[in-house]
């Protein structure tokens, strides 16, 4: 099918990012001593859970920034193809049955029936209070509604066995690779995995592995029928919310970092390393950027530039596109408040280093300022740089969460969990309660920070030079 | 009667993962009341593990696997956790060698004393501050009531070491260990604190465990000696016959490294290699691979423990077969080959180096807008020169200024006032860019071969970092580095490796061949050997002694180490609190001190030959802040000699035969 790509600015930072992971990798590869910690990484069991977690939700976020407009049908002959107006991501279009089946309103999880009662004008003709179906949960049952509770048993078991087939193959195929590569006996490599006395915690990875498997397989399979997490006010489907909301937090906790990375790291090393009258004003304007409430700043930020949108509304083709462009100044002014620890902490450190002994060498060698900074600083306070980014992602992610509970988070358009939380705090009152949209919300984000939050912890482990 | 504390066979294993590492390996020895037993040997070669394997406060992972370890005849490896408490502190004390790092910086030092106190002989209230004033009083602080309420950070090195004795003191110990207790402190200071010691020792009666590396202070305070290497007692030695003639070959190897005045221009003895790691399972002798009198046997057999007469002994084949033969231990001395001065040719041409008046100024600031309200005035007029080919030795007490005089005449610090020339062009008015492409001229060599080499860069790209600045284009440059580590006697294989991958001494190396890179004329050389060990540290020497040679290099040699100056210098400055208050040939100098405080200096340095007839020369107090210096001669509060006008005028230069100067009241103008 054609399509036409439409990138979004989020869009392009993503892949800016990605193509800086992959230089680092690179370099790291050919320098023995920063590859030193991330073996250590990978040798943690906690890390690589984590980190095959982590790597769901990055690989669900990435193909949510790949947004295209699909070619409409041909109405005319002309041989034209026309684009819909309609932006979509590659996501979009694997979950499309999650996005098309809008229910009318609120339904709970594997329901086939509405949530509230409506009056429903029957064939008859009489009026009757009732639970009216649903338009898609279940639908293909037809007639057989009632045995629905049975099909979606017969769903899970059969998700739950293909996922645990699935699961069993891969072991094979990794055990098999394992031995070839050891060259060692099939059953002997097989019991000393199953023993984890392998040298990197394989059996770590493939329980991970498997669970995400088994829970992956089971959605797959009664999600396209049925609502496995209910649906919202709207009808929508509260997994596909969830999962679309997977990109918009991380975006909030990449890119920020990406904005902030700048100003802290040439701001904190400037200050450290030329001190007197520059440091004296680049700690001036930091102190007093901490002292202004942050939230404050934000809403003021957001709300200028929901003004400037309103008074430009030709700039903007469409709604994804405006609430891009808010997401990305969110992610800007998210940064430029958050900048100052991490100056703080470089400029301590460069304090330090640029009284050590190979710094006055390479001065007494007649090195350029900003050579000693590049060539000698900056790859000494790399390991903190590694660590306060991968502890402030999940505090990020969290604080968009706040940030729209306050009103002045990402656009209301945009699907985001700050913003499935605050829709639902209202409806926590109804009795009974629609619990469903928090508590997905809830769990996605919390497996989420949780997962970043490890990882951190394993990786400042293996950066710590206190700890080796 | 028991010995006061007895070790037989010790072993101590430190296991950490799959490594075991065996610290100690049959050690024994024993120390009676009132005596001196000193345990002298390399670092790594596990004398602090001796120590600490007596307290049982061995590392995490560490255990004494056998052996014996007896205090007044009582097994303390035996002892329960709780008994043992008892004894540290109360019976057994111990002082470190960091007095800075020693004591907590946020108790006051009363309280830090009172803490022993109370636990061991529950003192309170009025008895305690009693106990607290007379222990401060015995170690000779002077207004104890004053020190008992300030905090570490108030006090000098010196105050703090004593301090720590005062604390060791406190419950009257039967047992003494120092381990290393003047590392830290200045030849005057430990020559203050290793008299402390003696006086203590003699009022007291208690034994001493003294822990050190450095043979003069062995001689000055030991009466018995033990050599330790890799885990091991090689020799055991009352101090007198230990210093006339050391029997194994590895103290016989220290020795002769150590640089003297007799050894002025030969190359000093060198031990090839490292200490072996004791991770290892050893066949033989651990010494083997160092050793110039190896034999076959050496390698295949280990040898055994062969007792001499009068407690002595040594572990060496060397001396098996004469044992069998004649039942008495001798020793066998390799020949020392005949000093021979070479004296260079000291061809009178211009100074490559001309320093005057040189003044390097902090500013003190104080209050919200940074007023300066002072200045540290940490080199306050300097005149020095140093001719091509030369090594002039700026000698010194830490805190005198000598490496802000090296950093500023580099131009790595802003200069207050004076002059720098170097090969006729004026430093200090210079533009920066100018400045930088004469930078390759004048090298500097650091002390401490850890911080001096960025740990993230090979040693290829180190190298490399000067020569952009001399614009040696990439085919040449390749040949240079493999030159430059062949020439600082390192593979041109370790280019490719990062600086963690080497020992101090090779990492000196490096640093020496970074500094050589940009082929400079002058290299200043800020104590390159005091983090060093005595056999690395007479590689280096060498090193330096060659390169001098081979390519005409100036030194600034800043040291604070006596012997080295004689051995490596040609000219010596004498710095004190800023100002250089003598100056001169090194024989002239070190021969004839004339200025008060280098008389006071040189007879401070603990020696290794007796020297009959030595009158030691006791300073009072420490050196006072460069903040705020006395008035008229810096020296004067100190100075035993001093004269009415001191307090009122700086002196003037007074000049003695070949360029030999001094300034000083004692001798009168005679220009």
């Amino acid at each position: 099918m054609m399509v036409q790509l439409t990138p979004l600015w989020t869009d392009w930072l993503i892949y800016a990012l990605c193509v800086i992971i992959a230089v680092y990798i690179g370099y790291t590869r050919s320098k023995p001593h920063l590859l030193a910690p991330w073996r250590k990484v990978v040798r943690n069991p906690t890390a690589v859970a984590s980190s095959v977690i982590l790597l769901v939700f990055a690989t669900i976020g990435l193909l949510d920034s790949i947004h295209f407009r699909e070619a409409l049908p041909q109405a005319d002959n002309s041989g034209k193809t026309v684009y819909s107006a309609e932006i979509i991501s590659a996501f979009d279009r694997l979950a499309k049955p999650l996005r098309d089946h809008v229910e009318k309103t609120y339904s709970a999880p594997l329901a086939v029936n509405l949530f509230a009662m409506e009056s429903v004008e029957q064939a008859d003709g009489r009026v009757a209070r009732l639970f009216p179906r649903l338009k898609y949960a279940g639908g293909h049952l037809g007639k057989d509604i009632d045995q629905s509770t049975q099909d979606q048993w017969r769903l899970f078991t059969k998700g739950a066995i293909s996922g645990a087939l699935l699961w069993v193959l891969l072991g094979f195929m990794l055990n098999a690779a394992l031995a070839t590569h050891a060259k060692v006996r099939f059953s002997q490599m097989a019991q000393r995995l199953w023993r984890g006395q392998t040298e990197l915690p394989w059996r770590t990875l493939l329980f991970t592995i498997g669970i995400v498997l088994w829970f992956g397989s089971i959605v797959w399979q009664l999600a396209p029928n049925y609502h496995l997490f209910g649906t919202d006010k709207v009808g929508l489907d509260v997994l596909y919310l969830t999962l679309k909301s997977i990109r918009t937090g991380l975006v909030i906790g990449i890119l920020t970092t990406l904005v902030m990375l700048p100003f802290a790291l040439l701001f904190g090393i400037m200050a450290g390393y030329f001190k007197g009258w520059i440091d004296d004003v680049i700690q001036y304007i930091y102190t007093v950027l901490n002292s202004i409430p942050s939230v404050l700043l934000i809403a003021a930020a957001v709300l200028m530039l929901q003004v400037y949108m309103d008074l430009n509304k030709d700039a903007f083709n469409s709604v994804v596109e405006r609430a891009d462009v808010r997401l990305l100044f969110l992610c800007l002014i998210l940064g430029v408040t958050s900048w100052t620890g991490l100056c703080r902490l470089l400029r301590a450190e460069t304090l330090k280093l640029r009284e050590f002994d190979y710094v006055q060498a390479a001065h007494a060698l007649g090195a350029s300022h900003w050579k000693i900074m590049t060539r000698h600083i900056v790859p000494n306070v790399m390991h903190i740089v590694l660590i306060t980014i991968t502890l402030e992602f999940s505090s990020l992610v969290l604080a968009e969460a706040v940030l729209a509970y306050v009103g002045v988070g990402v656009d209301p358009s945009m699907h985001s969990w700050g913003n499935m939380i605050n829709s639902a705090r209202l409806e926590l009152a109804r009795e009974p309660m629609v619990w469903w949209p928090l508590a997905a919300a809830f769990v996605f984000m919390f497996v989420l920070v949780l997962a970043a939050n490890l990882f951190a912890d394993a990786v400042r482990d293996a950066f710590d030079p206190r700890v080796q | 009667m028991a010995h006061l504390l007895e070790v037989s066979n010790l072993s101590t294993l430190i296991q950490s993962g799959t490594r075991k590492v065996r610290a100690l390996d049959d050690v024994s020895f024993h120390i009676e009341r009132g005596e001196t037993f000193a345990l002298l040997g390399e670092s790594g070669c596990g004398k602090s593990m001796t120590a600490l394997s007596v307290l049982r406060l061995l590392p995490t992972g560490g255990h004494v696997v056998s052996g014996s370890v007896r205090l007044d005849g009582q097994d303390l490896v035996s002892l329960p956790e709780v008994t043992m408490r008892s004894v540290r502190g109360a019976r057994i004390a111990m002082i470190f060698q960091e007095p800075m790092t020693s004591l907590n910086p946020v108790l006051t030092v009363s309280q830090q004393i009172s803490e022993v106190l109370v636990t061991h002989q529950q003192l309170a209230n009025a008895e305690l501050k009693q106990r607290q004033l007379s222990l401060l009083e015995s170690v000779g602080i002077p207004d104890p009531a004053r020190v008992l309420a300030s905090y570490p950070h108030q006090l000098s090195g010196g105050m703090k070491q004593r301090i720590m004795i005062a604390i060791a003191l406190a419950c009257e110990p039967d047992l003494l260990i120092a381990d290393e207790p003047t590392t830290a402190l200045d030849v005057t200071i430990q020559a203050q604190v290793l008299r402390l010691l003696r006086n203590l020792q003699t009022k007291t009666g208690m034994g001493m465990l003294f822990i050190t590396h450095d043979l003069g202070v062995v001689a000055e305070v030991a009466q018995r000696v033990a050599v330790m290497y890799a885990g091991e007692i090689v020799e055991l030695a009352t101090r007198d016959e230990f210093f006339q003639r050391p029997r194994h070959p590895y103290s016989q190897k220290l020795f002769d490294s150590l640089p003297r005045s007799s050894k002025r221009g030969e190359a000093l003895a060198v031990i090839s290699g490292s200490v072996p790691r004791l991770d290892q399972e050893f066949v033989g002798c651990r010494f083997a691979a160092r050793c110039d009198q190896v034999m076959a046997v050496c390698h295949e057999q280990a040898p055994r423990w062969i007792n001499g007469d009068g407690g002595s002994g040594v572990r060496c084949h060397l001396y098996a077969a004469e044992m069998a033969g004649q039942g008495k231990l001798g020793a066998i001395l390799v020949p020392l080959s005949t000093a021979q001065t070479t004296s260079q040719g000291g061809a009178e041409v211009g100074p490559l180096l001309k320093v005057s008046d040189l003044k390097v100024h902090f500013p003190i600031r104080k209050g919200f807008w940074q007023r300066v309200v002072g200045h540290v005035k940490a080199v306050d007029g300097v005149s020095l020169s140093i001719a091509p080919g030369r090594t002039l030795a700026l000698v010194g007490e830490s805190g005198c200024g000598k490496t802000t005089v090296g950093k500023g005449l580099l131009q790595l610090l802003p200069v207050s006032a004076g002059s720098v020339q170097f090969s006729g062009e004026e430093l200090t008015q210079m533009p920066p860019q100018a400045l930088r492409t004469r930078r390759g001229k004048f090298q500097i060599i650091f002390q401490d071969p850890f911080s001096s080499l960025d740990p993230r860069m090979t040693v290829m790209e180190i190298l490399e970092e000067g020569m952009h600045v001399l614009g040696i284009n990439n085919a040449q440059r390749q040949d240079h580095i493999d030159r430059l580590l062949t020439e600082v006697g390192l593979s041109p294989e370790s280019q490719f490796r990062y600086p963690h991958e080497f020992s101090g001494g090779q990492r000196q190396r490096i640093a020496i061949a970074r500094a050589l890179a940009v082929k400079p004329q002058l290299i200043v050389c800020d104590e390159p050997t005091s983090a060093l060990d005595v056999s690395v540290q007479a590689q280096i020497l060498n090193l330096l002694h060659s390169l001098q040679a081979a390519h005409q290099l100036s030194y600034l040699f800043i040291t604070h180490n006596i012997s080295v100056v004689e051995y490596l210098a040609h000219e010596v400055a004498v710095m004190y609190l800023g100002r250089i208050v003598e100056r001169g040939p090194v024989e002239s100098v070190l021969g004839s001190p004339k200025h008060p405080y280098t008389q006071a200096l040189l007879s401070a340095v603990p020696l290794v030959e007796k020297v009959s007839g030595r009158e030691i020369i006791r300073l009072q107090g420490e050196m006072p802040s460069p903040a705020n210096p006395p008035s008229g001669c810096h020296f004067h509060p100190r100075c035993p000699q001093a004269l009415p006008q001191c307090p009122q005028q700086y002196p003037d230069q007074s000049v003695f035969d070949a360029g030999h100067t001094v300034h000083c009241h004692l001798y009168p103008c005679n220009h």
